[in-house]
């Protein structure tokens, strides 16, 4: 078991003949991630990579069963294509693009909502369900099939949290990166509620930075939804105050989202919290007893 | 991207909003000229001059002066242009006054404040009114956030007028000032979105003697990710606002922020950025800068970051900390190679590199010659650069 994505989820690639596209549809084949087809309006009919090309998602949906589509357009074009794969009724659209305008994110996270499609991203590594299936751009050899969620904002730092799981030999069950943009299709406690609910994961681990309020919130959830350990690790403890861009944004959010205030909120909830980005393997291992 | 108070007041115009007449000057002669044709307009010989620089609090560092007379324009431009201004939202430097704006003087009845920030949480534009205007507006926040007033634009069907209404009501504005307010609410609203704005603030937004609602401020940030197709606003940029090496880092594709320690930090993206200079602190060191050289670096960025990061003189140490995932350790060792053959190094460099054919990088720094630590994990890299840098102080 896992969440979002196993050995059975067919992917489509939007994007899918660019060169980043390329570069990782290849690797995510070579891992086993059972790759459908992509898209690239205009070059519908032609075959890439082995796998069909079809002009519009649409098309693609018509032609063969799809579970997932990975977008890996440039960011001027990614509200276009998201919207695109929700109007087909693909339930889970996992966007890689980083650079998106945030106005372009409010509305397609509200249309979104409203298809009923999950969207995970944009501006992220992407999902990955170690041994079955790998959408984005990790690498897949630090990886190993196991028992740890993953839910992180940040690329780099989630795979320091893979790695130390790995080398810890807990392995992973599945792990998320929700991204760093300001407006995320998925949140942390979207995850934290698949997590909870998933048979294979028994700790979960969250690496949250400053900015927002999304690990406040995350707290405040996993005090009475979550019953499995969470280790949490939050970046930017020594990020200088005063890099603001204007005073307002504080001011709605209600709090100064800065780690400290996160830490705070995570240890109120009873979550560990790990201070050292290198002990993240550590912590689990103390709070689990696990061997 | 921040806007001037000049050039956001240029948009505000376009957008039907009540701003005052003025002009910009770069010279105290043009200053002058500007006061003149301002006062042919109004027919009055009072202005308000106000040095134009990404900060607020101008009004108490100096930056702003009523004027009656040319004599007084002129002897605040020369004052302030080419100097710099120190407000409580800069840094101790200040930031470079290159122009001055100049207004005819509103008289002013009441000051309110306007605002519009995307909110995270809701995932929503949020507008904010307060009867509390012309002040800090996060202190009103902090001690009466019930003088907050707040409404969110839903982003499918946009700004509504019962919506500046219901806002100009709680504000306590009557008669015709519903109507105006409710007018430049929704004008402003479109504005945000037409502009990508990622804040837009008037404070004080003021209702005049003459019982007229009009901006008296007027402050814009516009997201830097819509830039793309923004290009109007985009070649409005003033660099000479930035840090310079912030925008020096910035032209390579580098996110870069100046921190007051003495190890410089070289890292592969913004969350690992983040944790390895928590991580420098935890053992004691001070991180001397944030650097992130992105997922798609080159071997000319990683050299151009690593010059960045040894023209710092306060540097005793670097720490190189790689998590490869696109970005291959073998193309971040050759650009570090590059960049030390280039400008040499005098401070010890401790490197530690995981992930994509972090092998291969590692080889190639040994081969090199260069003396270059390499650590064997995370914790031992933050301990060791921290020890160097101890030893080199």
């Amino acid at each position: 078991m896992s969440i979002l994505i196993d050995k059975n989820t067919r992917v489509l690639c939007q994007g899918f003949t660019g060169a980043q596209a390329t570069l990782h549809s290849e690797q995510a084949i070579a891992y086993g991630t059972n790759l459908v087809g992509g898209v690239t309006p205009g070059k519908g009919g032609t075959e890439h990579l082995s796998r069909p090309v079809f002009d519009t998602v649409r098309e693609a949906v018509n032609q063969m069963p799809v579970d997932a589509s990975v977008i890996y357009v440039p960011a001027p074009f990614c509200k276009d294509s998201i919207l695109e794969a929700a109007d087909a009724g693909i339930p889970l659209i996992i966007c890689i693009t980083e650079g998106i305008p945030t106005l372009d994110m409010l509305r397609v996270k509200t249309a979104v909502d409203v298809c009923g499609a999950r969207l995970v991203g944009p501006n992220c590594p992407g999902v990955i369900t170690p041994g079955e299936c790998k959408i984005g751009i990790m690498p897949g050899d630090i990886h190993l099939p196991g028992k740890v969620g993953i839910v992180s904002r940040s690329g780099t730092l989630t795979y320091e949290a893979v790695k130390q799981t790995t080398d810890f030999g807990f392995g992973q069950s599945t792990c998320v990166g929700i991204g760093g943009d300001p407006i995320a299709g998925s949140s942390f406690i979207d995850m934290l509620a698949l997590f909870e609910a998933d048979a294979a994961t028994e700790a979960i681990v969250m690496v949250g930075e400053i900015g927002g309020t999304a690990e406040e919130e995350a707290a405040e959830y996993i005090a009475s939804n979550v019953s499995k350990p969470v280790i949490s690790y939050i970046a930017g403890v020594t990020a200088p105050a005063g890099k603001r861009m204007g005073h307002a944004g504080a001011i709605v959010s209600g709090g100064s989202g800065s780690a400290e205030d996160k830490f705070k909120a995570l240890e109120a909830a009873g979550i560990t919290t790990v201070r050292s980005l290198a002990d993240i393997g550590r912590a689990i291992q103390e709070r689990t007893g696990w061997g | 991207m921040n806007l001037h108070e000049y050039q956001a007041k240029a948009v505000f115009k376009d957008y039907g909003l009540p701003v005052s007449a003025g002009r910009v000057a770069g010279s105290p002669d043009a200053a002058v000229r500007a006061a003149k044709e301002i006062g042919d307009i109004t027919g009055d010989a009072s202005w308000v001059i106000k040095a134009q620089v990404h900060a607020g609090g101008r009004g108490k560092a100096g930056g702003v002066k009523l004027a009656s007379s040319l004599e007084e324009i002129r002897e605040f431009a020369s004052h302030w242009l080419g100097r710099r201004l120190v407000t409580i939202q800069t840094g101790e430097d200040g930031q470079p006054v290159d122009k001055v704006y100049i207004e005819s003087l509103t008289d002013i009845d009441r000051e309110l404040y306007l605002g519009a920030v995307i909110d995270r949480a809701e995932r929503r534009i949020v507008f904010m009114a307060s009867t509390e205007g012309g002040v800090e507006i996060e202190k009103v926040a902090a001690e009466t956030p019930e003088l907050i007033l707040k409404t969110s634009i839903d982003p499918l069907v946009g700004a509504q007028s019962w919506q500046g209404r219901d806002l100009a009501f709680r504000l306590g504005l009557k008669g015709g000032q519903v109507r105006e307010f409710a007018s430049l609410f929704v004008n402003l609203a479109k504005l945000f979105e037409d502009s990508d704005c990622s804040l837009v603030e008037i404070n004080p937004l003021v209702v005049t003697r003459e019982g007229k609602v009009h901006c008296l401020d007027a402050k814009m940030s516009v997201d830097d990710n819509a830039l793309f197709r923004q290009k109007g606003l985009a070649a409005e940029a003033d660099g000479s606002q930035d840090d310079p090496r912030e925008a020096e880092a910035a032209r390579h594709g580098l996110n870069y922020v100046a921190l007051s320690g003495n190890i410089g930090c070289l890292v592969n993206g913004a969350g690992l950025a983040m944790g390895t200079m928590d991580l420098v602190k935890l053992h004691g060191g001070e991180p001397a800068n944030f650097l992130d050289v992105g997922g798609g670096a080159t071997r000319e960025t990683v050299s151009e970051a690593f010059k960045i990061i040894l023209a710092d003189d306060s540097v005793r140490a670097v720490l190189i900390n790689i998590f490869g995932g696109i970005v291959s350790c073998r193309i971040i060792a050759d650009g570090i190679i590059g960049a030390v053959k280039d400008v040499g190094v005098r401070v010890p460099v401790v490197v530690r590199f995981e992930g994509n054919s972090a092998d291969q990088g590692r080889a190639a720094l040994a081969d090199s010659g260069l003396n270059i630590i390499a650590a064997a994990s995370l914790g031992e890299a933050a301990k060791r650069v921290v020890a160097e840098a101890e030893r080199a102080a």
